[in-house]
């Protein structure tokens, strides 16, 4: 902490330092969650249109009718839910089993092509995925006929670089004579990787868990163009219909945003050190 | 004697070796082959062709010879850069001077402003943009016209004006989008040696000189790397747009990255789109290259 000065006996000027910082952090944080405030706060209140409602900052109702009227929307509205969960699901455990399994091959393992092939890997997370977009959309619908399948929804993003390119990143810092102990010891190159390396990544395995579900949690884009019957959405998806729909309604719509939002709040706060962790475990070695 | 056999063990070691890191890697090189080198060389493909699902006729330049013409194209492309300009540089100065106010604190006080600065990240973009568009309410009860109301400023149609709908799509990224350059930003500050602050307390540097002499060379690689992917990451902004304003009115949010979505999913001319966003991705890479190459002289990967 030396970029400050440390004051030494002069203890009130650094309380007054640190009570003024705080207060505009404090100030910084309540405009950055205030969004989220005036959504929860709103989605307790009557099911009327807007014209009827008055937007306050303070809560003035605590009913959760506007959650049943988001429900009752469509028949389909939990089911958004589920097929979120399952997609999820789906590409959270094949991440960072075929991310870590291929970033341990790429980091220990000796092959021909390995540079050629991890190089030919990366240049992938410079093409914007504008380029991508309307290939793939002709892959799955005109030539697989697989539109409103989970198929659809999970296989492009079955494994990721990124994730590849964390894996590798975390495990090429694991020893090398651990590694090398083993081989001698007669493991092959699975064992080596379910006894050893995969124990020893558990965070950057985890942290891959936490990332790779949540984006796939808040995705829109994709669901969208290979979904189009409303049993097969995403709640993403759904919510955006739901707005469509009833641009009048304003606290059901907040009481969908909620839910939508509300799964990753909650995996958010309970595992919070993971969360915060994978956001630099990618960026630090750039 | 012994010599050439021993060889042939290992080589054959390696070889098995190499035989399980190609299974390793089948699955990611199978789906990287399928769903993003296939659409890529499809895109180059497409982007010459007049696309329709039973029989594309191969049209040359001419889907890159309408862009270029298109004034639409060019609006968007100025959209585009107007909001990078907009919002990267902000967000770059603004988490670095949050990250730096961060610093000082105890940890505990400095993991609760991460996470509350990080929580907008996890909330999906869809459920902020339903939340903003009623904070943009036109009506003078809208939560905004309230707040500038105490100001004796009249109410406005904020996205419903060319005037104010680009500023408002702004002023949401410049509150939802700096948690993760936060967080990295403090990771980078520290790791920065206590002994190059002591060295400059005993010369008797202010804080604002350890600023601009430690600091911020200091954090110049991480300031690269944040202000590469937040340009790249701009460049393709769609769904705030796409859900907020439609790129309406009269197109001042059409960005590229919508109006791309919008040539190839509202009018179904594919080749348009993939020679677009071909021309994009050229863009990025140029833009990124140019950062590199200027800013980056003296930093290492």
């Amino acid at each position: 902490m030396g970029l400050y000065k440390q004051h030494s006996g002069a203890k009130p000027i650094r309380y007054v330092r640190n009570t003024a910082i705080v207060a505009v952090l404090l100030a910084f944080a309540l405009a950055t969650l205030f969004p989220i405030y005036f959504m929860i706060m709103s989605s307790f209140g009557d099911p009327v249109e807007a014209g009827a409602a008055n937007y306050s900052l303070w809560p003035q109702k605590f009913t959760f009718a506007s959650y049943s009227f988001f429900f009752h929307y469509s028949e389909y509205s939990y089911r958004w839910l589920l097929n979120s969960l399952i997609v999820s699901a789906c590409v959270m455990v094949s991440n960072v089993v075929f991310a870590s399994l291929a970033g341990y091959a790429f980091s220990r393992i000796r092959f021909r092509g390995r540079g050629a092939l991890f190089a030919l890997l990366l240049s992938a997370m410079m093409i914007p995925y504008q380029v991508t977009q309307v290939p793939l959309y002709i892959l799955v619908v005109n030539i697989f006929h697989i539109q409103n399948t989970y198929g659809a929804l999970i296989m492009p993003t079955l494994v990721t670089v990124y994730n590849i390119f964390l894996a590798k990143q975390f495990m090429s810092s694991i020893p090398k004579e651990i590694l090398e102990c083993a081989k001698v010891e007669g493991c092959n190159q699975l064992q080596i990787f379910i006894r050893i390396v995969m124990p020893l990544s558990k965070t950057v395995m985890a942290v891959m868990a936490i990332l790779t579900f949540m984006e796939s949690w808040n995705t829109f884009f994709w669901p969208l163009l290979v979904t189009n019957t409303m049993d097969m959405q995403t709640i993403q998806v759904g919510l955006k219909n739901f707005r469509f729909a009833n641009t009048t309604y304003f606290a059901p719509m907040m009481a969908g945003a909620t839910v939508s939002a509300l799964p990753m709040f909650i995996l958010f706060f309970s595992l919070q050190k993971y969360f915060l962790e994978g956001v630099t475990v990618g960026a630090v070695k750039g | 004697m012994a010599q050439p056999p021993r060889i042939t063990t290992r080589k054959r070691k390696i070889k098995g070796d190499g035989a399980w890191a190609y299974a390793f890697i089948a699955v990611a090189l199978v789906v990287y082959a399928m769903f993003t080198a296939y659409p890529v060389v499809s895109a180059f493909i497409i982007s010459f062709q007049d696309y329709k699902p039973l029989g594309s006729t191969f049209i040359g330049l001419d889907n890159y010879k309408d862009t270029f013409g298109d004034s639409l194209f060019w609006k968007s492309v100025r959209n585009t850069v107007v909001y990078t300009v907009l919002t990267v540089p902000v967000a770059l100065i603004l988490s670095f001077a949050v990250s730096i106010l961060i610093l000082p604190l105890k940890k505990w006080l400095q993991t609760t402003f991460k996470a509350v600065y990080y929580l907008p990240v996890v909330a999906s973009g869809v459920a902020m943009s339903v939340v903003w568009l009623w904070i943009f309410d036109p009506l003078p009860s809208g939560i905004l016209n309230q707040f500038i109301g105490w100001f004796g400023m009249d109410n406005r149609n904020w996205l419903g004006t060319s005037a104010t709908s680009m500023f408002s799509l702004v002023l949401m990224a410049w509150l939802s989008s700096h948690g993760t350059s936060i967080i990295i930003y403090l990771a980078a500050l520290l790791g920065i040696d206590n002994s190059y602050y002591e060295a400059a307390d005993l010369d008797g540097a202010s804080f604002f000189q350890k600023l601009r002499y430690i600091v911020i060379p200091f954090l110049k690689p991480t300031t690269l790397f944040l202000f590469v992917t937040g340009i790249i990451g701009s460049f393709q902004v769609f769904q705030n747009a796409y859900l907020m304003t439609g790129g309406g009115p009269d197109n001042a949010t059409t960005m590229v990255g919508l109006l791309i979505f919008n040539n190839a999913f509202k009018y179904f001319e594919f080749g348009k789109a993939a020679a677009q966003s071909l021309i994009l991705a050229l863009i990025i890479a140029i833009v990124s290259f140019v950062q590199f190459k200027f800013a980056g002289k003296d930093v290492e990967y």
